[in-house]
Order: structure tokens, then C-alpha cells, then sequence
């Protein structure tokens, strides 16, 4: 690791005024930040902690949504009774992220604003059609991503918190990579208040996207042979060591399948 | 064993290790820290080939905290790290050796050869300052896989070996074989790749390198599993240092699993350049260097032919071999994929003509070395997929093929070199199969298809030549090393014991396992015994552990050694009981006098040793310390069945391991549960080969595509089953503990196993091939493709 310096902000302003000033980047849980600093791959000249910021803590209730506060912790997601009576979808997803170590350091907001290809939370907040509240704005989730590892976060705009209407159904199913355990595929299917339906699929391509042809099944039949029926394109789909486009595109199928099946 | 020796020999005596263990009070090498000490960072080729035109240090130099810089130009007088193990070609000309240098010299051959060593204050400031140095490449094309290594054209890495081939060796009859097939009335042939593994030991290597100007001397602690050949290598072939100048330390270390046998670039270096800075050196690999300069194992491209007759009797085999040795010669490679592995082609049958040719070759990629098991996992895919395929083909089940072809009759030549001494193959299938309930498979099959899974059940039958070696064997077969093993049992004057083996512990539990054996034998608590090993400053001599020699070999040494504690202890009790010597007998920690109830404690013997008041001064010399060098007569030959039965998920292609059973002969087992464990440990790293390891380099760049765990598929608790395992023993017949050894056995039969039982359970769908790993995307490929050929 390259030497860096180290803030700590109080509050979310404190917190943009330091990244405006520094030009540093924000540290939520450290998760993949930290772990590209130990291999030399990012130099942050400045590290401005978020973890001090009361107002980024905690779960709550707002109307029909549920509103998570940016750096609450995957484990404090996964154990939290409000998420588990709320969308429990999302605390099974929570449950499944990385490690326990990690889990107990990574948070909500890091996760969605490093915006991994291979991240589990996006597939969530995609099909949920959640909405990601920031320093400046909200954002629907569909303006939010961008790309791989592109959000429209601007460089001193921090995320608050997510706030996630409930559905009337939704489940995660993700196939892990062998090596790492991230998401080979993930696939997120919601059937929402208003009763339509959204798959938003992580890993399989270069950022999370949503499986316009499964949604299209599910309304007309809201089952897990109609999602597996459902042969999805293969082209653009990421291709390495671990998975063919192909493969990944079959599993999109049987993973929204087995969420599916999941919703019960 | 002797009968006189009881109690604690077989049972599973809690490791006196582990509290030290559990408790973080272990001494690792990285847990070392000397006065005054600096810190080294080495530069590595980002290039998988390339000439180096120039390197400028300069910047490097000048950055904080800089001592110094090395680069190849300044290891003067300092020669390439050799190989230990010389290979005939068929031809008789000796196996090309291109030199080995320390740091590179005009050219590097793989990503992560060593460039220049910077040595620090801090290791940051030695990595910082490696980012000064300026080296100018000239890049060229690489070639990372050994069969496009050989082809016409292929970029050439060294001068010396021209085509990239370092020897094409041989073994067996190769007329008789020919004769056998002309015969036969089956042939069945494979082509099989063993994919090549990265070792992953928890501890990265790690050295602190010192050097005294008091007395001219050296002292280095390394993660080594043999220290006394490290220094014996270091200082005699490579540095050109007198021998007893160099103290080799190696304390607790976690793990090897053959990755630290070797010789490396990094202590040596260490070690040269602890006397020009004057002050001591440390480094510890992070895991990103351990991926790419620890050496590799296996990489083996094979071609295989088995004749049967109509009965299914074994006629002949039939093998060509294509084996990886990396850009360089490691320590031991160019033996692994001849010796320890032609050798072994046999497996448990009476196929009464094997011929077998090794094409090794240079590939632009890390040193390939052994990896626990090191060309007999190799050996035993090879043998028991063609067996699998041939019982298949024919229509023979799988238990009773092998059946049909064991060998029963002891001591049994091999048509491929080795002599087994003894074993009893019907007996460790029989239990394997009663582990694994064969005889309910098919209803758990049927059961599995009604959920739309697909179950399948696999065979291998394994054998291993182990308790390396003979050596004058070893010797006429090209070994440049003594294969012997040391021991010293010293007696204080209180009876307490501390014991010195050459053997190496990193994970054996040999603290305790030797203690067992030495409490037992003389009768004293195993409190009462201290185990040293991994230091040539206390230890006489050692060739380290490996090839599961340990206890055969090392274990030995230290019986020879109590037989001479015990002969000269009768020759004490005989002057203090006036008896005549051949009177005394001693057992249960007494000297008695046959037939009588006068006798004398251990204790009071070693008491006397050492306070020889009244003892026998003209015809003996006091003290108690008793020293031992075992050389075996013969390798050793655990064998056992393995089955394996999977669940596939046709969806996905994911494997899961519904049962793994394994049945072995070890021989005498002295610590049931350390053999467990072993056993345990063993099978998890051949499943870990079969379902998920797999190191790949891009075969444009040569750059490690696996150089994390990110892409590099470690196994974890979750891949494994709860393994079922039991023991048969034979006891070996030329070591007195009658041990053959149990390090390597579960990583050489279960990677056949498992991808036997995945072909079975893929059998249906029409499914005939597969290479390791058996990842979900390959199984589901294979069904795809044999779908479309449907």
C-alpha cells in the first residue's frame, strides 16, 4: 500500500467538503478499496472515512418502503428483524455476501457506489426499482447504474441511504463463482406492489442489468418453468476462465428459475 | 514392533503441538525479527520473456530508506541453483540444464522471475524503491503449455535446450509391450491432460537472512521442509561457502506440501547479500509472489493405451507423457515426472509389460517441482481413468476389474523398476466398498434421477513408492543426493529425553508421533520427551521431509538410535546388578535380570551414565546419546481403494460429493488420528484438484490468469463431504516399525476417483470425456456437446 492520509468526516457536508478539498475517495467499508490499495492498483491520496456519520446508520420504516442507510453493514442487513419482516429477500441476499469478515465491514452504500460487475446488492436495488438517496438527490435505480464500476455519483456526492418499496414478492438466486464466491450469475426477480414484474441479473455482464424477456414470461405466469423457459441472448454477456457467454446466459434462466421458486 | 513395547504406540494421543498452535505461541519465520535488521523486496519480470537490454538501479538507490541494490550483474562469482536429480535421454545424453540463475542474467523466462533484490529499512521503502528501477525489455513471444512448447517454430527460452526439450527418458519393454498389444483382444486409449496446481501453503515463504563478522558465519531462517540440503545446496553448489558456515534454521512452518523442498532464488540471494549489507535481511512472500514463484505441480499432457485380453486380464500398457518443467530447473523437477512417476504405472496390477516415454519440457511459466504426491497422483489418474474406461468399454464392473488384474503374490517386480514388498488389495477394496455401501448405490441413483439429478460412483485403486529411497538405488537412477535419514536420541542425566531427527515437521505432527514411539520404547512418559528438528545448528543431519518418509525412514533412524540407548543401557544395568549382559532384559522402562526381580529404572541408568561412580569406566564411556543413520532397502508401498460418489445437477453442472470413502494400508500406524488427518487433509487436495484448481496462464501474454484467489479455486470446508475412512494393515517388511507412510496417499487416489465417478454419473447422457477440473461449466459444456452429438 501506498502511503495515504487518513479523514474522518462527521457529517455527510463534512464529508463532501473533504472530498472536494482533497480530491480523496470516500472510505464506506473498505471491502474493495482497501483490498486494491494493498495491491498497489489505487492510490487515494486521501481516504475520507464515512463511518463516523450518524446520519448514514440505520434501518427504518418509511410508508410502504424500507429505507437502509448507506453504511449500514451486510450483517447488520442480514440480521435485521425490520428487513426480515419487510423484504426478507434482502436480508437472504445480505446473508449471502462474501464472508463473515466481510459482511461485518462491507456496507449497502460502498457496495452500490464501487458498483462491481459482480456485486449482489445492485441486482437487488434494480428490481426492486429502489431509490438511491444522496448529499444532492435521489436517484431512480435505473439512472443510477451506469456501467462497470460507473454510477452517476458525482466525485463529492455521497449516498445516504436506499430506499426500497416493498414488494409483494422477491428472492435472490446466485450461481458463485468458484473462486472467488462472487456472483457468476445473480439474478433478483420482484413482483412489485403494483403487481409487475423485474429481473435484474448481476454478474453476467459488464454491469447489472434487467432480463427484459424473463419479465416479460413472468407477467403472463409467474413460474419458475416460465422463467427456465426462457432462452436468453448470450451476446454482450462477460466471458472468462470461470463461465462461457453461453453458460452464463443458461444459468441467467435456471437462477431466475430458482428465485422464482423462491418467492414461494 | 517388538512385543516388549506397549501402551501409547496406536493410540490417538493429542498433539503436544497444537496448545502452542492454538495459542499463537508458535515461531514461525516471519515471527523472527533481529537486531539492526532490513527488509528486501524483490523486482520481478512483469514479461513472461524477455531480453533485459539495460537495468538502471540508480533511482532505486537514492529513494529513502535504501541499503541497497542487486541486480544479476552484481552476483559475481555466485552460480545458478541446481538441480538434484540428473535424467538420461533415451539417447544417452544427459538432460539439458540451462542455467538457473539468482537474479536474472540478459533474460527472463516467466512472469515473476527475479530481476533485482532491494534491501530496506521498512518493506515499503523496498517496494517503493523497486518501483524506481528502470529496466528496458525487449519482449518476446512466450509459450506456456508443454505441447506447443514442442512444436516447430515455438519461441526458444534457453540456448542450451534446443526445441525446449530437457530430456526424453524411458522406461519398461517396449518390443513386449508391442508384442501384448499385437494380441490383444481389447485396446483402450486415452488422452488425458493433469492439470497443473499452485500450491497455496497458509504461510508464504519467508526468510531473515544474518551474517556475523565474529566468526565469518551465516545464519538463515526459511520456510524449508529439508534444511540440511538447503545449506548443503546453498553453500557448496551455489554460494561456494564452507558448509559449517551456514546455520540453516527452519522453526515452525505452515506447510509445504513439496512447495519448500526447494532450493529458491530469494534466501540465496538473502544469504549473499547479508554479508555486503552486514546486517541481517528478512522477507516474506506476499500471496500474489507466492502465486507466481512458488513451484507449480503437475502439468502433465499423457497419452495412454491399455491391451486387454477377452477376460479383461491387463496384457500391456502403453503411456507418452508430455511434462512441464517451467522456465526452470527446480530442485528435484526433473525426477517427479520419470522416477516418481514411470515407476508407479503398474498401480496394484499384474499388467506384465508397461512402457512408458517423458518428453519434459520448458515452458515460459513458473518451475514445476513435486506437489504432495509429486508423479504418483500423476501415475495413478492415468492407470485408473484407463482402467475405468477399459471395464467400461468391456462391460466389467469397476470392483471387479481391478479385481481380475491385483496383484497377490509378494514380493512382487514390476515390469516398470519397483519391487513391491507387500500389500493386500483385495482387502482394502473390499473395505471400501463396504464404506461407501456400493451395494446401495443403485437405489440412491434412482432415487437422485427422480429429482433430476444424475449419480455416479467411481473407483481408484492406488498405489505410492514411499520412504524415499534406497539410496544407493536413488543413486544409479540419477539422484545427486543420499536418501538416508538421521536420528540422535540424547538422554539427560534425569531420564528425560530430547530426540533429533533430520526429519522436517510442518504440519505432521511428527512432535508427536516420534514421541510415541520413543516413550513407548523406553518406557518413560511422553512428557518426558522433546522432539527437535528444522535446525542444522542442533540437528547432526537430515534429508527433510517429503515423498510421506518421515516415519519409515526418519522414524526409523530414531529406533536404530533408542536399540543403541537400550544396548548400552544394558551394559550399565549389567555392572550394577552383576549380571552378565545377555541376562539383562529390558522392558517397561526397567533393566531386570532374567529371572529374577533384581532390576533398575531408566532413570537410574541414565543417572548413572552420567555420575558414572560406580560403573564400568575401562570398557565403556559415560553419557547416554546415541546416534543413527537409516538408509532403507526398500521403498515402501501404502495402497488402498478410494470411491467417490457425486450428484450432478444437470441445470448447472455443479459436482456435489455425495460420499467419499477411502480404505488404506499404511502399514503400522502409530497415531491413529494424525493418520486421519492426514488422510483428511490429502483427499481434500485431490478433490480440490479434480473439482476445482486449475492454474492458467494466457497462452499469448504467458501472464498468471490464476494470480489470486479470486480466479484461483481454492477448496474450502464447504466444497468438502464428511470423508468416511478406515484402515487395513500389512506391515512393511524391511522397516522395524513396519510404516509405509500416509502423507500423500489422499491426494493420489481421489482425484482418479472423483472424475471417475463424474464420467458414471454423465455416462447416460452420453458423456465419454472430461478433463480436470470437474467445474460446473465443463460438466455442463460436456453435456451440451454430447447432447448435440446425440
Amino acid at each position: 500500500m501506498y502511503e495515504v492520509e487518513y479523514q474522518r468526516a462527521k457529517t455527510v457536508a463534512d464529508a463532501a467538503a473533504l472530498l472536494a478539498k482533497t480530491g480523496g475517495k470516500p472510505l464506506a467499508g473498505g471491502q474493495s478499496l482497501i483490498a486494491a490499495m494493498k495491491l498497489r492498483l489505487a492510490q487515494p491520496g486521501t481516504l475520507v472515512d464515512l463511518s463516523g456519520i450518524a446520519d448514514l446508520q440505520g434501518i427504518r420504516r418509511e410508508g410502504d418502503a424500507l429505507v437502509i442507510g448507506a453504511m449500514t453493514r451486510h450483517a447488520d442487513i442480514a440480521s435485521s428483524t425490520e428487513v426480515k419482516r419487510a423484504i426478507p429477500a434482502l436480508a437472504a441476499l445480505a446473508e449471502g455476501i462474501g464472508d463473515r469478515q466481510v459482511r461485518n465491514m462491507g456496507t449497502l452504500g460502498g457496495a452500490l457506489a464501487n458498483n462491481d460487475p459482480a456485486a449482489d446488492w445492485p441486482a437487488a436495488v434494480l428490481a426492486l426499482n429502489a431509490t438511491v438517496v444522496t448529499g444532492k438527490r435521489r436517484l431512480a435505480a435505473g439512472d443510477f447504474f451506469k456501467g462497470m464500476y460507473e454510477t452517476a455519483l458525482a466525485a463529492d456526492e455521497i449516498i445516504t441511504a436506499v430506499s426500497f418499496p416493498s414488494p409483494r414478492k422477491a428472492a435472490y438466486a446466485k450461481f458463485p463463482n468458484p473462486a472467488s464466491r462472487f456472483a457468476l450469475v445473480g439474478v433478483f426477480v420482484a413482483q412489485l406492489a403494483d403487481g409487475s414484474v423485474r429481473v435484474a441479473v448481476t454478474g453476467a455482464a459488464p454491469a447489472v442489468f434487467r432480463a427484459t424477456g424473463i419479465e416479460a414470461a413472468l407477467a403472463k405466469r409467474f413460474t419458475a418453468d416460465a422463467a427456465k423457459a426462457v432462452k436468453v441472448d448470450a451476446s454482450g454477456l462477460n466471458a472468462d476462465l470461470h463461465a462461457t457467454a453461453a453458460y452464463r446466459a443458461h444459468l441467467v434462466s435456471v437462477m431466475a428459475s430458482r428465485a422464482v421458486a423462491a418467492c414461494g | 514392533m517388538g512385543a516388549n513395547e506397549t501402551g501409547i504406540i496406536g493410540q490417538s494421543v493429542r498433539r503436544k503441538e497444537d496448545a502452542r498452535f492454538l495459542t499463537g505461541a508458535g515461531q514461525y519465520t516471519d515471527d523472527v525479527t533481529l537486531p539492526n535488521q532490513t527488509h528486501a523486496y524483490f523486482l520481478r519480470s512483469p514479461h513472461a520473456h524477455a531480453k533485459i537490454r539495460s537495468i538502471d538501479t540508480s533511482k532505486a538507490k537514492a529513494a529513502p530508506g535504501v541499503v541497497a541494490v542487486y541486480t544479476g550483474a552484481d552476483l559475481e562469482g555466485v552460480n545458478g541453483l541446481p538441480c538434484g536429480w540428473l535424467i538420461t535421454s533415451v539417447d544417452g545424453t544427459p538432460m539439458k540444464e540451462p542455467p538457473h540463475p539468482v537474479l536474472a542474467k540478459g533474460k527472463v523466462r516467466y512472469v515473476g522471475d527475479h530481476v533485482a533484490l532491494v534491501v530496506a529499512e521498512t518493506r515499503s521503502q523496498a517496494k517503493d524503491a523497486s518501483e524506481l528501477i528502470e529496466v528496458d525489455y525487449d519482449v518476446l513471444p512466450a509459450v506456456v503449455n508443454p505441447v506447443d512448447a514442442l512444436k516447430p517454430g515455438a519461441p526458444q527460452i534457453h540456448d542450451e535446450a534446443p526445441g525446449n526439450k530437457c530430456y526424453t527418458w524411458s522406461i519398461g519393454d517396449k518390443a513386449a509391450v508391442d508384442a501384448a498389444f499385437a494380441k490383444a483382444a481389447h485396446v483402450t486409449k486415452l488422452d488425458l491432460v493433469n492439470n497443473r496446481l499452485i500450491p497455496n501453503a497458509i504461510e508464504p515463504r519467508a526468510a531473515v537472512a544474518s551474517y556475523s563478522r565474529a566468526d565469518e558465519s551465516y545464519t538463515l531462517y526459511v520456510t524449508s521442509q529439508n534444511p540440511h540440503v538447503e545449506r548443503l545446496l546453498m553453500t557448496a553448489f551455489v554460494l561456494g561457502l564452507p558448509e559449517h558456515k551456514l546455520r540453516v534454521i527452519a522453526p515452525d512452518v505452515g506447510g509445504g506440501f513439496g512447495s519448500k523442498i526447494y532450493l529458491y532464488a530469494e534466501e540465496t540471494a538473502m544469504v549473499w547479500a547479508s554479508k555486503r549489507v552486514n546486517r541481517p535481511i528478512k522477507w516474506a512472500a506476499e500471496r500474489s509472489e507466492s502465486f507466481v514463484s512458488d513451484a507449480h505441480g503437475r502439468d502433465h499432457v499423457t497419452h495412454a493405451e491399455l491391451a486387454l485380453d477377452k477376460d479383461g486380464k491387463f496384457l500391456a500398457m502403453r503411456v507418452r507423457t508430455t511434462a512441464a518443467m517451467g522456465a526452470y530447473l527446480s530442485t528435484f523437477a526433473s525426477c517427479i515426472p520419470t522416477i516418481l512417476y514411470a515407476t508407479l504405472l503398474a498401480g496394484q496390477y499384474t499388467t506384465p509389460a508397461i512402457h512408458c516415454e517423458v518428453t519434459a519440457v520448458f515452458t515460459n511459466t513458473a518451475p514445476v517441482d513435486a506437489y504432495r504426491g509429486a508423479g504418483r497422483p500423476e501415475a495413478t489418474y492415468v492407470v485408473e481413468r484407463i482402467v475405468r474406461e477399459a471395464g467400461v468399454e468391456m462391460g466389467i464392473a469397476q470392483d471387479e476389474i481391478r479385481r481380475r488384474n491385483f496383484i497377490r503374490s509378494f514380493p512382487y517386480q514390476t515390469p516398470v523398476a519397483l519391487n513391491y514388498d507387500i500389500g493386500d488389495y483385495d482387502q482394502t477394496l473390499a473395505g471400501a466398498n463396504e464404506l461407501a455401501d456400493v451395494k446401495g448405490f443403485p437405489a440412491r441413483r434412482a432415487e437422485a434421477a427422480k429429482r433430476g439429478k444424475l449419480r455416479g460412483l467411481g473407483y481408484a485403486s492406488y498405489i505410492e513408492a514411499c520412504g524415499l529411497a534406497p539410496s544407493n538405488v536413488a543413486g544409479a537412477l540419477g539422484a545427486r543426493a543420499g536418501l538416508f535419514e538421521a536420528g540422535q536420541v540424547r538422554v539427560h542425566p534425569t531420564g528425560s529425553v530430547t530426540v533429533f531427527t533430520g526429519s522436517h515437521s510442518h504440519g505432521q505432527g511428527h512432535e508427536t508421533t516420534f514421541a510415541q514411539i520413543v516413550a513407548s520404547k523406553l518406557g518413560i512418559p511422553i512428557e518426558n520427551v522433546d522432539i527437535v528438528h528444522g535446525d542444522t545448528g542442533r540437528v547432526l543431519f537430515g534429508m527433510g521431509t517429503y515423498g510421506s518418509r518421515s516415519l519409515a525412514v526418519g522414524g526409523t533412524a530414531i529406533v536404530k538410535a533408542l536399540d543403541k540407548v537400550v544396548a548400552k543401557g544394558k551394559k550399565i544395568a549389567a555392572h550394577l546388578l552383576e549380571a552378565a549382559e545377555t541376562d539383562i532384559e529390558f522392558e517397561d522402562g526397567k533393566f531386570s535380570v532374567a529371572g529374577t526381580d533384581r532390576s533398575k529404572t531408566f532413570g537410574e541408568i541414565a543417572l548413572t551414565a552420567y555420575v558414572p561412580h560406580n560403573y564400568p569406566l575401562d570398557k565403556l564411556e559415560p553419557g547416554l546419546d546415541e546416534t543413527a543413520f537409516y538408509d532403507p532397502t526398500n521403498f515402501t508401498y501404502p495402497a488402498g481403494t478410494h470411491i467417490c460418489e457425486v450428484e450432478i445437477d444437470p441445470d448447472t453442472g455443479v459436482v456435489d460429493i455425495a460420499g467419499f470413502s477411502a480404505c488404506d494400508d499404511f502399514g503400522n500406524i502409530i497415531n491413529p488420528m494424525i493418520v486421519e488427518g492426514q488422510v483428511h487433509g490429502g483427499l481434500a487436495q485431490g478433490i480440490g484438484q479434480a473439482l476445482l484448481e486449475s492454474c492458467v496462464y494466457d497462452p499469448e501474454s504467458g501472464q498468471l490468469l490464476t494470480g489470486s484467489y479470486m480466479d484461483y479455486a481454492m477448496p474450502r470446508a464447504d466444497d468438502m463431504p464428511s470423508f468416511k475412512v478406515s484402515t487395513r494393515v500389512t506391515p512393511c517388511t524391511h522397516n522395524p516399525l513396519g510404516a509405509k507412510g500416509c502423507g500423500e496417499a489422499g491426494a493420489i487416489g481421489s482425484p482418479a476417483a472423483l472424475m471417475n465417478a463424474v464420467l458414471d454419473a454423465l455416462a447416460p447422457l452420453g458423456v465419454k470425456h472430461l478433463d480436470m477440473p470437474a467445474s460446473p461449466q465443463r460438466v455442463w459444456h460436456a453435456i451440451q456437446s454430447a447432447k448435440a452429438a446425440a
